[in-house]
């Protein structure tokens, strides 16, 4: 036998600190994120971009996913158009082009916005790993209050340098109203 | 980007009162839905809406029956009520996705507290709209015609024809409008599960948030796809009247044949949805006490709007009107003098009454803070914006080019059947989406307030 060793998950998914104020919790968050830690998360009742600039999250693929999304869209709608025009349904009247570019336009254009939302909506929402009926963060008690009026942060037990006590103690020093473990 | 500060006096009070905290918002309009008892006059209101929707049903089903000549309609007014409801309803719905898109784009931030509600609205007249093409088509089982489909006929649709380009701007918009708002729901979603105490209302805002959790990360994609869409939203709104009105400009018949047509009827368009957004707002706010959130600054700029779309309608009125002199063509001259003087003449002057001249009142501050001074505006100018759509309708095809084909079109009991029918489909829609769901966006409402911004503490 090789030394297979089996890892057994760390038994706490993380460690979050409650805060009453979006300040607290952007200045905690960028201390974080300086002190080495990646793998944690900021959860708020509403979006705060100053925690994007925080935590350095900038992620362009939803908009990358839209642009192609509309390009496809622009390119099947004026195919749509062309396509019965000119191949599966061609009249002839009085020698008019089969491929008369700017009646198709409309179409085109609808088809650009259809297809450009619908990507811009359903990627947004893969990409956010969701829908994702249960998470590990609703374990908290009090974490329902992350969609009314507190802020969080959580500092997952992914995170190489996480460490139950060390971790617990370093949140401690970022003045959270509370911190909790939280259960997988 | 930080939002220009004005000066002080252009703003009639502030856009959210005082007192109001990141919990008591969510509170306030989650507790409409989750804690709030039924009250005897929501259920007359949707009793009385659920009686009138029966309307439809009664005219609908008349209609399959016997067929098309149970409505007004003749040879030479083919388009009757039908277009001239279906142009009236879908202009309501621009205000909603003006108020959500284009006023987002511009960071109006006092759109927060009527979006939510305003895109409800967009929603439900698109639907109402909907019924009157695919009715007015005669036989509704075969609707799906319009669509492009591999059938054993070998047929397909004519993609140079602007009805078709309207089948494809019309359900583009109602299928963009609904996930726009199904997006904007998400977080409130999270929010009322919960706040929920009963288990059901637990289960099913939780199936329907999908596992929201606000995180940092999803926050920032959410944000990115909300831009986007509004983005996306903004040209298509104007492209989908302008589409309307290709319906009525491509052709040749006098009145109809004219390039003013695309943003008149947005403007117009614009105009009705934003009449409709007070007649609707003005109640609700009052029944439901959200004086607070929905307040007089909310109502003064949604009037100036009017004011303003009712100034570029009025042109493109006189517009109109200086054509028909000035093509030198005797159908349009003979077209606008009929229109005018003819036996539809009453109607549009009644439509200038209620579209250019009563709201000239919206120039003074009195009239634009005054509930119901707006509530009875706003009512005026509905009526006026159906006499517009039944007098471009109306009057360009009841007197074309040959006076042996004239005729006069007088609608039925049935055409009444159905539009009032819709009318009542619309006010249920609404009655029961202000019980169900938050009618006011919860998460952007706390980006307005005070506690919201983000102060650091200073590191020691």
């Amino acid at each position: 036998m090789s030394g297979h060793i089996i890892e057994y998950a760390h038994p706490l998914y993380g460690l979050m600190a409650e805060f009453d104020t979006p300040g607290e919790l952007v200045a905690a968050a960028r201390t974080t994120r300086e002190a080495g830690f990646r793998q944690f998360d900021a959860y708020t009742p509403y979006p705060i971009h100053e925690l994007d600039e925080a935590m350095h999250l900038y992620d362009n693929r939803v908009s990358l996913a839209t642009l192609l999304g509309g390009l496809f869209g622009c390119a099947g709608g004026f195919g749509l158009c062309s396509w019965i025009s000119a191949v599966a349904l061609p009249l002839n009247i009085g020698g008019r082009p089969l491929i008369s570019v700017p009646m198709f336009i409309p179409i085109t254009f609808e088809c650009t916005i259809l297809i450009g939302g619908l990507t811009a909506a359903i990627s947004m929402i893969l990409m956010n790993g969701l829908p994702l009926p249960y998470h590990p963060v609703f374990n908290v008690a009090r974490f329902a209050a992350a969609s009314k009026s507190k802020f969080f942060l959580c500092i997952e037990s992914a995170d190489p340098m996480f460490d139950t006590r060390e971790t617990a103690g370093f949140l401690g020093s970022l003045n959270p109203t509370e911190i909790a473990e939280v259960a997988r | 980007m930080q939002p220009v500060e004005l000066p002080d006096k252009i703003h009639v009070g502030p856009v959210i009162d005082e007192g109001h905290s990141l919990a008591s918002v969510s509170d306030k309009i989650g507790g409409i839905v989750l804690k709030r008892r039924i009250t005897l006059g929501w259920v007359f209101g949707l009793l009385i809406s659920f009686a009138v929707l029966q309307n439809l049903m009664a005219g609908a089903a008349w209609l399959f029956i016997k067929g098309i000549g149970v409505w007004g309609v003749n040879i030479p007014n083919g388009w009757g009520f039908a277009i001239v409801n279906f142009v009236w309803w879908i202009g309501i719905g621009h205000a909603g996705t003006l108020i959500s898109a284009i006023l987002l784009l511009l960071n109006q931030s006092w759109r927060n507290a009527i979006n939510r509600f305003a895109e409800a609205m967009t929603l439900f007249a698109v639907m109402c709209a909907g019924m009157f093409p695919v009715l007015h088509t005669g036989r509704p089982w075969l609707a799906y015609w319009l669509f492009p489909y591999p059938n054993t006929m070998d047929l397909w649709p004519q993609m140079r024809s602007p009805l078709l380009w309207d089948v494809f701007a019309v359900s583009t918009y109602l299928t963009i409008s609904a996930v726009f708002w199904f997006v904007g729901l998400l977080p409130d979603l999270a929010t009322l599960r919960d706040s929920a105490k009963q288990r059901w209302k637990q289960v099913v805002f939780g199936a329907l948030a999908m596992g929201w959790r606000g995180s940092a990360r999803h926050w920032q994609r959410y944000e990115k796809a909300s831009l986007l869409l509004a983005g996306l939203a903004t040209p298509l709104v104007v492209s989908v009247h302008t589409v309307v009105s290709f319906d009525f400009a491509v052709s040749i018949v006098p009145g109809w044949h004219t390039t003013i047509f695309p943003p008149y009827f947005v403007a117009g368009a614009i105009y009705s949805g934003f009449a409709m957004v007070l007649t609707l707002m003005i109640p609700v706010r009052q029944f439901y006490g959200l004086q607070d959130i929905i307040t007089i600054r909310h109502l003064n700029n949604m009037a100036k709007v009017t004011l303003a779309t009712a100034m570029i309608v009025a042109y493109g009125y006189s517009m109109e009107a200086f054509f028909g002199y000035f093509s030198a063509d005797t159908y349009e001259k003979f077209m606008i003098w009929n229109r005018m003087t003819g036996p539809y003449a009453p109607f549009y002057w009644i439509l200038i009454l209620c579209n250019i001249l009563t709201p000239q009142l919206l120039w003074f501050k009195k009239n634009r803070t005054s509930p119901f001074r707006l509530f009875c505006l706003s009512i005026v100018v509905n009526i006026g914006m159906w006499l517009e759509r039944f007098v471009i309708v109306i009057t360009s095809l009841h007197r074309d080019f040959l006076p042996s084909s004239w005729g006069m079109y007088y609608p039925t009991i049935w055409d009444w059947a159905v539009f009032t029918g819709t009318l009542g489909m619309f006010m249920t829609c609404i009655f029961l989406f202000i019980r169900v769901l938050p009618m006011i966006t919860i998460f952007e409402l706390r980006m307005l307030l005070p506690g919201a911004r983000v102060k650091e503490p200073v590191a020691q």
